[in-house]
């Protein structure tokens, strides 16, 4: 299973979280899917309901328009993003109790580092525990 | 009676509510999820109450958060 993030859109969801910070930015990732693997098409870069740099919420009048938006355009929901101003790109306590789709992607972009460093992620949950794992993440062209 | 679910065209019974949809279409965590019929919120216990027609276009979307 891989998730692509085209070079460009990789650099609008870059902009738009070093514009949100010291807050954590987030938004929506759009494509498709073909068999297990995903191609981001789109990015929504959306306000944090939160404004927040250790928790992040989208409002789901955002999300809504969003996905509206994407059917308009024959995309699908793949999953969200969002930054960790302050630590590593991998998923905290909070984000795992919130992965609450089993389908969609969760891409974590830490600005902890001088290098901005972007990691993709699943949550399964297993006996009411969640359970993360690393999605393979490909940056470009 | 045909319902867009999610973008894609689906049969369903005459009377099927939006509870009834959460449990047809194997939503995980439905208690988390929030549906829209026609861009319109569907909240509580009115998923019980709110009866789909045919032609109405359904949306499922998992509250999304987190943080550091």
């Amino acid at each position: 299973m891989t998730i692509t993030l085209p070079r460009p859109l990789y650099e609008e969801l870059l902009e738009h979280c070093r514009r949100c910070w010291p807050q954590e930015g987030c938004g929506l990732l759009a494509g498709r899917t073909a068999e297990a693997d995903k191609t981001v098409e789109k990015i929504y870069p959306l306000p944090n309901l939160a404004q927040s740099r250790t928790r992040f919420d989208i409002d789901q009048k955002d999300q809504l328009r969003a996905v509206i938006d994407m059917r308009k355009r024959q995309l699908t929901l793949l999953g969200n993003f969002h930054s960790h101003p302050d630590t590593p790109a991998r998923p905290s306590e909070q984000d795992l109790q919130l992965g609450l789709d089993p389908a969609a992607s969760y891409l974590i972009l830490s600005l902890a580092e001088k290098e901005p460093a972007l990691k993709a992620f699943r949550v399964a949950w297993l006996s009411g525990q969640p359970t993360a794992s690393q999605e393979e993440l490909i940056v470009g062209p | 009676m045909d319902i867009i679910v999610s973008g894609v065209k689906k049969t369903f019974a005459e009377g099927l509510t939006v509870a009834q949809l959460l449990i047809e279409e194997k939503v995980e965590s439905p208690e988390y999820v929030t549906v829209a019929v026609n861009e319109e919120f569907v909240e509580g216990e009115a998923k019980a109450a709110r009866i789909l027609t045919s032609g109405d276009q359904v949306e499922f979307l998992y509250f999304m958060g987190g943080g550091r």
